[in-house]
Parts: structure tokens; sequence; C-alpha cells
């Protein structure tokens, strides 16, 4: 057996004092991409703060391949290929999107102009907007700009903190296609994602997340057919 | 019209007014940038200046002590530059760093602090009195003087002030490309938009912060050099006066924006020059001696109206 990409093993961890996450376990396998749902503040951002060092972690591991990572500061682990978009302010509002592209790039300089076209490939309505400022993009390009943004090191995972929150349906579905495009070049992706049915239907396995521990986990299919999750996050208008 | 009001009015407040500017802009930009990305107000920073003067003329009394020859204050300011650099990221290190996770109210009370050791110091070191930068009445410029003579638009301009005006250009233009074209500016634009973000984005911040304090203390050094070469004496005191024109000039530009501290710089220089005009009658609009005044106007009203600045800064 090979050891998971990324794996959080027994997490207690929280900020300060104050425990958020009391016993949360999730692991990526290379070529998957898996999903984190849940209800507001579960803890699913706290969960990718953690991998990131951002947290203070009282027990349990976060491991890389096997290797322990726990408690190693953001630019360290952003070093080590743990890209990360997070759920809120996740570009450089006042610098345009080739810039915010290159900072990108920070922790890997050598070949940025090839890298860049690459981006601009998967992700063409940014190609046209290049020079202009990120926070006067819609809500939409902004996402693409954080993800290509994250793409512009050799990501060994890609964790994504809800991109299509606040989305219309169709840059929905354009960043649901992009992801598979994303997993399809080998990156595998941890995704939290307020549309569940969205997410577990891309999704290889899924964690549903509760007061900061594991509440269900299983195959996208499986935790689709699940009659409590259904009632829980599946009703309404997603 | 040139003769009878034109000449008074550019030569005598217009001209000085841009020079002043030029100076406020100057200082401004490394509250502006340490504002935006340390996060805090920097009361230290005119001190720096002031010791920048110092710096200046103690290598200028050298030189003059060993060779007899009389260095120009833009030459010796390039080594005493090197010399406020070092002692700006020592005091970065040793002094802000701790602070740096604290609340910001403690890092501004720790530069109140470093503002008033290092006036103790330069005190300690070249004495409370004033010392003479550069001697001699200061001849305009005797070229420009002719040829714009020859025009009927007389411009009476002394060198000091042509170096000046070089000088800020010079400087704001290296500024621009530094922003907008090197990897370590854009990283300090990104620092300042966001430093969250920068942190997860994997940028070294630290590095950041170093640059920040090295362009910082390089446009502080020219200002306090070149605040030195017009007044053409030193004072204990001068870094201090020109702190509140410096904050309301990265005020009005906005804060966290360098243009807008060029911008407000400029403006503040000249509203200050030109408020002593007499626009009504035969006196002085305001009297000279309320000149600071204006400056503190210009700010309450923007903090006021427009809190984010001209160029839309963070607002607090
Ligand atoms: N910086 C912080 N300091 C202290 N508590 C925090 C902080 N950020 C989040 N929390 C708390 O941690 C808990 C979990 O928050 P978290 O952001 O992880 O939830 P979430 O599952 O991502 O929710 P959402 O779906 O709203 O994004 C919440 O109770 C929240 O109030
Ligand atoms: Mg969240």
């Amino acid at each position: 057996m090979t050891d998971p990409i990324l794996s959080l093993n027994n997490l207690k961890a929280g900020y300060g004092q104050t425990e958020i996450l009391h016993d949360l376990s999730i692991y990526v396998d290379p070529n998957e991409i898996v999903a984190i749902i849940g209800p507001n503040g579960a803890g699913k951002s706290t969960a990718m703060k953690a991998v990131l060092g951002l947290l203070n972690i009282r027990e349990g591991n976060v491991t890389l391949n096997g290797d322990d990572i726990t408690d190693t500061p953001a630019a360290q682990v952003v070093r080590l290929g743990i890209s990360y978009v997070p759920q809120t302010q996740n570009v450089f509002v006042n610098l345009s999107v080739q810039e915010n592209l290159e900072m990108g790039a920070w922790t890997r300089p050598e070949g940025i102009p090839e890298r860049l076209a690459e981006m601009y490939e998967l992700f063409p309505d940014l190609a046209e907007k290049r020079n202009q400022a990120a926070g006067s993009l819609s809500g939409g390009q902004r996402q693409m700009v954080a993800m290509a943004k994250a793409l512009m090191v050799d990501a060994k995972i890609l964790l994504l903190d809800e991109p299509t929150a606040g989305l219309s349906p169709k840059y929905r579905g354009e960043i649901f296609a992009t992801i598979q495009k994303i997993k399809s070049t080998g990156v595998p992706i941890l995704i939290v994602e307020q549309n569940a049915k969205q997410a577990l239907g891309v999704a290889d396995r899924g964690y549903v997340l509760v007061d900061g521990a594991n509440r269900h986990t299983g195959t996208g299919a499986e935790l689709l057919a699940d009659r409590e999750i259904a009632r829980m996050f599946l009703g309404g208008g997603h | 019209m040139w003769d009878a009001f034109g000449f008074e009015f550019v030569n005598f407040y217009l001209i000085p007014g841009l020079v002043l500017g030029c100076i406020y802009a100057l200082g401004a930009i490394g509250i502006t940038l340490t504002f935006g990305i340390l996060r805090f107000a920097n009361f230290a920073h005119g001190e720096m200046m002031m010791m920048g003067g110092y710096l200046t003329w103690t290598i200028m009394a050298i030189v003059t002590a060993l060779f007899g020859l009389t260095l120009h204050p833009l030459v010796a300011m390039v080594p005493a530059t090197a010399v406020v650099i070092f002692l700006f990221l020592l005091t970065d290190k040793y002094f802000y760093k701790p602070f740096r996770k604290e609340d910001t109210i403690k890092v501004v009370m720790a530069s109140f602090g470093m503002m008033l050791i290092i006036r103790s110091a330069v005190q300690a070191i070249w004495g409370p009195n004033q010392l003479k930068f550069v001697s001699g009445i200061a001849k305009p410029n005797e070229i420009l003087r002719d040829v714009s003579g020859s025009i009927d638009l007389m411009l009476l301009v002394p060198n000091k002030h042509i170096w000046i005006f070089l000088g800020t250009i010079v400087i704001v233009i290296a500024l621009s490309y530094l922003l907008n074209k090197t990897r370590i500016g854009k990283a300090m634009r990104a620092v300042s938009d966001s430093p969250d973000l920068a942190h997860v984005t994997g940028i070294d911040v630290d590095q950041v912060i170093r640059a920040t304090w090295i362009v910082g203390g390089i446009c502080a050094m020219a200002a306090g050099v070149f605040l030195a070469m017009d007044i053409q004496l030193l004072e204990t005191t001068m870094g201090f006066r020109m702190l509140l024109p410096m904050f309301a000039a990265a005020i009005l530009g906005g804060i966290g924006k360098p243009y807008g501290a060029v911008f407000g710089g400029l403006v503040i220089g000249l509203a200050e020059e030109l408020s002593a005009y007499p626009w009504i009658g035969d006196t002085p609009l305001l009297s000279p001696g309320y000149k600071t005044g204006v400056a503190f106007a210009i700010m309450v009203i923007m903090l006021i109206v427009r809190p984010q600045g001209l160029f839309k800064g963070r607002s607090f």
C-alpha cells in the first residue's frame, strides 16, 4: 500500500485556546477528488487551515506522502507542494491577473512564461483580462484567478475552500468542469463545498463534517444515496 | 502680467511649494509603505530623515578634513544611505519584529519610543545646536535665469532646488519601476494588499519587509538630505517638524498608495506655501506661522470626508 498524498489523522485543533476540530481524520489518495461537506461552522475551513500550519494543533498529525508536516509554517507547506485557495480574499485585488499568477509562482520562479501560457489555456477567460486588476473581475473570474494562481507551482495537491460559493450556475458548472480537468492532469484535489450535490457528483470520495468531527464517509455515490445526508444537505435548491 | 503677478507667484511661492512638496512626497512614500506593508504608523520616520542629514554632514566633514575637498551632499548621501538602511534593518529585527504578532498600537508606541531614542542619540553625538549644512547664499541658476528671462518668463531657481526636483523625479521613476516590474516590488504590493494571502501563497514576507525598510530608508534619506540642502542647516527637530505634513500627505493620497503619497506630498507642500500668498489684498492670506496648520487641516478634513484618501487607500 502506498501512503495517501495528504492525510489528517485524529486532529484535535483550534484557534488559540478554543478547540474547533475534536477528532478529525481525512485522507486523499493519488488521483482523487475528495469533497468535504457539512453545515456552516462545522470546521471545514478550519480543517484546511490545519494543513497550512495556521492552527494550534493539540493532538494528531498531518502527513504529506507519509512525511509528518504538522505545524510546518505556511510558506514551507506551499514549498512542499500543497497549494491552497482560501474561501475568502483569495486574490490580490490590486494586482493584475497576471501579477496574481506570478505571485502564485513565488516558490517556483523558473519557467513562469510557460506556466502562464498553460494557465491561459486552462482558463481562456483570463487570457484577455491578464492586465486587469483582479479586484475588477466578477466573482467567477476571481475564483478562476485564485485557482490558476494556486496551480502556478507544481502542486502535489490542491486545496479548494468553497470555490463556487455565491456563483451563478453557469460559473459553478465551469468551475466543476475545470476541477475535473485539473484532476486529469494528475493533481489530486481536496475540496470544501456548500453545493453538496455537485461536489459529491465529481468527487471520488466525500466526508460529512459536523461539529469538528467526521459524521459520514464514503464514495461520492454512496453519500449521495444516503437518506440522512440527503435530508441534511441535498434538499432545497442545490 | 508676468511682471505684475506671475514672477512673484511662481518664483517665491510656487517653486518653493514644489520643493517642499518633493520633500514631503519622499518622506510620505516611506510612511505609506510601512503603513501598507507592516501595518503601523511609524513615528520614527522623520527622525530617520533627520539622522540621514547628520550622517551625510559627517561624511562631508570627514572628507573635508582628510582631503580638503568639499563633497556635494548628494555624493556624501550614498554611503550615509547604506548606514541608515543598516540601522533600519537592525531596528526592525531587534525592535519591531518582536511586536509583529501583537496589537498594532504596541508597534506604534514602540516607534514613538524609537523616535525619542534616535533624537536623543543624535543630540548626544552631534550636540543640540544647529549645524551649518551648506554655507553661502544659494544663487539662482544662471542658465535657467537667462534662458527664461529672454522669453520674459524669468525663473529664479537655485541649483539646490534643481537637484531636489531631479532627485525626486529619479526616485519616483525608480520606485514605480520597482513596484510594477520587479518580483520583489510586486510582492510588496501583494503583502500590502493582503498579508494573510501572501503568507499562504508562500511569499517570503520577511524578505518583503526588509525590502520595504530599504526602499523607505532610501526615500527617507533623500528627503532628509534634500531638506537639509534646502534650509542649509541641520537641527535635531527638523524630522519631527516634517512628521505631521508627511502623515497628512500619506493620508491625502490614501494609506498604502505610493503614488498617492507623492501626489499628497506635492499638494501639502504647495498648499502650505500658497496659503501665505497675498491672494486678497497685500498681506499674506495666512501668516506663515500657520503653515503647519494647513497640513493639519487638510489631514483632518480628509479623514472626515474621505478617509480612504484620493487614491482609495486603506481606511481605518
Ligand atoms: N480565526 C478564528 N478564530 C476563532 N474562531 C474561529 C476563527 N475562524 C473560525 N472560527 C470558528 O471556528 C468554527 C468553525 O469555522 P469554519 O470557518 O471552519 O467553519 P466552516 O465549516 O468552514 O463554515 P462555512 O461553511 O461557514 O465556511 C466556527 O465556530 C467559527 O466561529
Ligand atoms: Mg468555511
